[in-house]
């Protein structure tokens, strides 16, 4: 048993059968890449993962659970985080400020009425969201307006604040699209070095080769939103199939 | 200090020198001067700044911090003078427990109108807040008649049981609104400096520590984890939801907080004059507050105060220029002119306030987009770059001042 398992997962937009009969199953501490050509399904799938779509039919488990009938709020409490495929981040407040508030939703929930200390009076919040930034190489923005950064610092943003709340699974769409290619590089290897030091389930979706192959401990490669393939790196780079599909370009 | 940063502390330093020295700062003309008329500093306009002062800083804790625009707020000033006027007429003439009730009926009554208007955001919560407040003002104005004496107003009688007071005074009159027990709300002292007059009134030294804790207390949601998702909430819902955050009970939170502001208001304007109407829930008293917040700048501190004051200055002294006091001013000029002048100025006087305020309005919004406090920072700005030479660093901390 994966902490993920998709079973029979199908969503259909009007005529557009966005999902077909999609199963997949993520072991807990792997990263599970998924790939495919524009259109495939690929965003739509992490979607129903994180209750922002139902699924027509079919089930979403995680960690044994079913996620399907919570709102997002609550399964983002259960330890799922999502990087979007366009950044989602607070654009009127600062940085820093950004990078508190998931850690705020981590230690307090969903909801808590604190309207009278001072933001930024709470040490250990500070603290946390000053050593994320820090992580991301980011500690000099962190009075600036997060509106006014470009779409790749944006992102790393994105990617520091669901770091912050240590979620078990973290769902990745194009992290590193809009990056330069230093900052891709160090988001690699941020990803690399967390995966390594603590219990996090990582998938991504990412057109990148690179940032794939070295990211990730299995693929799978979705295709006018049916699975094609699910293996191993290696055997991936190999599959005729999936050259022919997808790869052929690229690899 | 008491929780303040040193900016937010000297802000607050500003206003309260404001509140406290307003029978002077309003008053500058002395009492027989041509410009006397211009003069602000008597008690009743003075209380009015004041409460509307609070009004918007109130409206402005939901719709500058979360963007959604109540375009019903004046529901709950209305309910809470309707709470205060019965608290005099049921239990007596002292204003504390009046204002303690109006701001927990409006918080109450916030809370019900909030948790069915929230479930829609943006037009539509614009249109659930005025359809709750319109139905509330028919509710008084002919529905509820036992409660709200319909179109005359809720009025204290001689027949009022006032169980901790007396139906009447002694000399068989209604007894009149009092702080402590001999301390009433209207005794005022003035203060006579040659030709000045400045009037000093307990109702309105109520109103200003009203106005000063009300501003404190905003401030402090301003700079608290709360005021913070607030911000989130307007800047972006999804991404809360997306890191576990339920925005419905923040959002629900700021609505009744800033109901309870409007009932604080409305509190307050009972007690300076004992009666409530129906008038004060119409939709155009909910419109007034948008229009303070905005002109004074929405998502400010300080913004919704001048707001407030700005209007309420123009609605009161503006509308008191006529023709007459035109004919004095210009009275220099050979008469064919001064009558042009006067027939030019005429449309924008008097009752054609609203004329001027309106374009005034359209001014700021067009080319202040962050109201009264934005033309300030600019000025401000301006003064700074000149005795600098340098570019002022924003700081991101202080998004809003
Ligand atoms: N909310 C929606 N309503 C209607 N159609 C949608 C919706 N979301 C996605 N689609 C359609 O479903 C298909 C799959 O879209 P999806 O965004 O999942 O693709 P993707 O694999 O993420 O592609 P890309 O690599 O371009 O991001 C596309 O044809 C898209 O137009
Ligand atoms: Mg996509």
């Amino acid at each position: 048993m994966g902490i993920l398992e998709v079973k029979d997962v199908n969503k259909r937009f009007g005529g557009l059968q966005a999902l077909g009969n999609v199963n997949l199953s993520v072991e807990e501490n792997t990263c599970h890449a998924i790939i495919g050509p524009n259109g495939a399904g690929k965003s739509t799938l992490l979607n129903c993962l994180i209750g922002k779509l139902i699924p027509d039919t079919g089930s979403v488990m995680f960690d044994g659970q079913s996620v399907l009938g919570r709102t997002p709020y609550q399964i983002c409490q259960m330890g799922i985080s999502r990087v979007f495929q366009t950044p989602e981040i607070f654009g009127d407040l600062s940085v820093l400020e950004n990078m508190m508030i998931p850690i705020f939703a981590k230690r307090d929930g969903a909801f808590e009425l604190n309207a009278l200390s001072n933001v930024f009076g709470q040490r250990d919040i500070l603290e946390q969201a000053e050593k994320m930034l820090e992580e991301m190489n980011m500690a000099d923005k962190r009075h600036m307006h997060a509106a006014s950064m470009s779409r790749g610092d944006k992102r790393r943003l994105e990617i520091g604040m669901c770091l912050s709340q240590q979620p078990r699974l973290l769902l990745l769409d194009e992290p590193t699209a809009g990056m330069a290619r230093a900052d891709t590089n160090n988001t690699i290897d941020l990803l690399k070095q967390i995966k390594d030091e603590r219990d996090i389930t990582i998938a991504i979706i990412e057109h990148d080769m690179h940032v794939v192959f070295s990211l990730s401990d299995r693929i799978t490669v979705l295709a006018q939103g049916t699975p094609l393939v699910e293996d191993t790196p290696d055997k991936i780079k190999g599959h005729p199939k999936v050259r022919e599909a997808y790869l052929g370009e690229t690899a | 200090m008491f929780g303040l940063d040193k900016k937010d502390f000297n802000l607050f330093l500003v206003v309260a020198a404001m509140a406290l020295l307003a029978p002077f700062i309003l008053n500058p003309f002395p009492t027989d001067s041509a410009l006397a008329q211009f003069n602000a500093g008597y008690p009743d306009l003075m209380q009015r700044f004041v409460i509307f002062g609070i009004f918007a800083i109130g409206f402005n804790i939901l719709f500058g911090l979360t963007g959604y625009l109540s375009f019903g707020h004046a529901a709950f000033l209305g309910v809470g003078s309707y709470s205060a006027v019965w608290v005099f007429k049921l239990l007596g003439m002292n204003v504390l427990p009046a204002i303690a009730l109006s701001v927990v009926v409006a918080g109450l009554f916030a809370l019900l109108i909030g948790f069915v208007s929230l479930r829609r955001s943006g037009i539509y919560f614009s249109i659930l807040t005025l359809a709750f407040a319109q139905m509330s003002f028919n509710l008084a104005y002919s529905v509820l008649t036992p409660i709200t004496n319909g179109e005359t107003g809720l009025q204290l009688t001689l027949n009022d049981p006032r169980i901790l007071g007396s139906s009447a005074t002694a000399d068989g009159s209604i007894p009149v609104t009092n702080l402590l027990p001999g301390l009433e709300i209207r005794s005022a002292y003035d203060l006579v400096i040659g030709p000045w007059s400045f009037t000093f009134n307990v109702g309105y030294y109520l109103c200003a520590l009203f106005l000063l804790l009300a501003f404190y207390l905003s401030v402090r949601i301003f700079r608290s984890p709360f005021g913070m998702m607030l911000r989130a909430v307007k800047s972006n819902q999804q991404r809360m939801h997306y890191t576990g955050l339920n925005t419905r009970p923040y959002t629900l939170a700021a609505f009744v907080i800033s109901g309870m502001y409007a009932g604080l208001a409305g509190g307050l304007m009972a007690s300076m004059d004992p009666l409530a109407g129906a008038e004060r829930m119409q939709w155009t008293a909910s419109g007034e507050v948008v229009l303070m917040t905005i002109l004074g700048g929405a998502g400010t501190l300080i913004g919704p105060v001048l707001g407030a004051g700005f209007i309420k200055y123009f609605e009161n002294i503006f509308s008191k220029i006529n023709d007459n006091v035109l004919h004095g001013w210009f009275a220099f000029m050979p008469d064919g002119l001064e009558d042009f002048i006067v027939t030019i100025i005429h449309p924008f006087i008097g009752k054609g306030w609203h004329l001027t305020l309106g374009i005034l309005f359209m001014l700021v919004v067009i080319f202040l987009p962050g109201g009264l406090v934005e033309g300030g920072q600019r000025i401000a700005k301006m003064f700074r770059k000149k005795s600098e030479g340098t570019d002022t660093h924003v700081d991101a901390k202080h998004p809003a001042e």
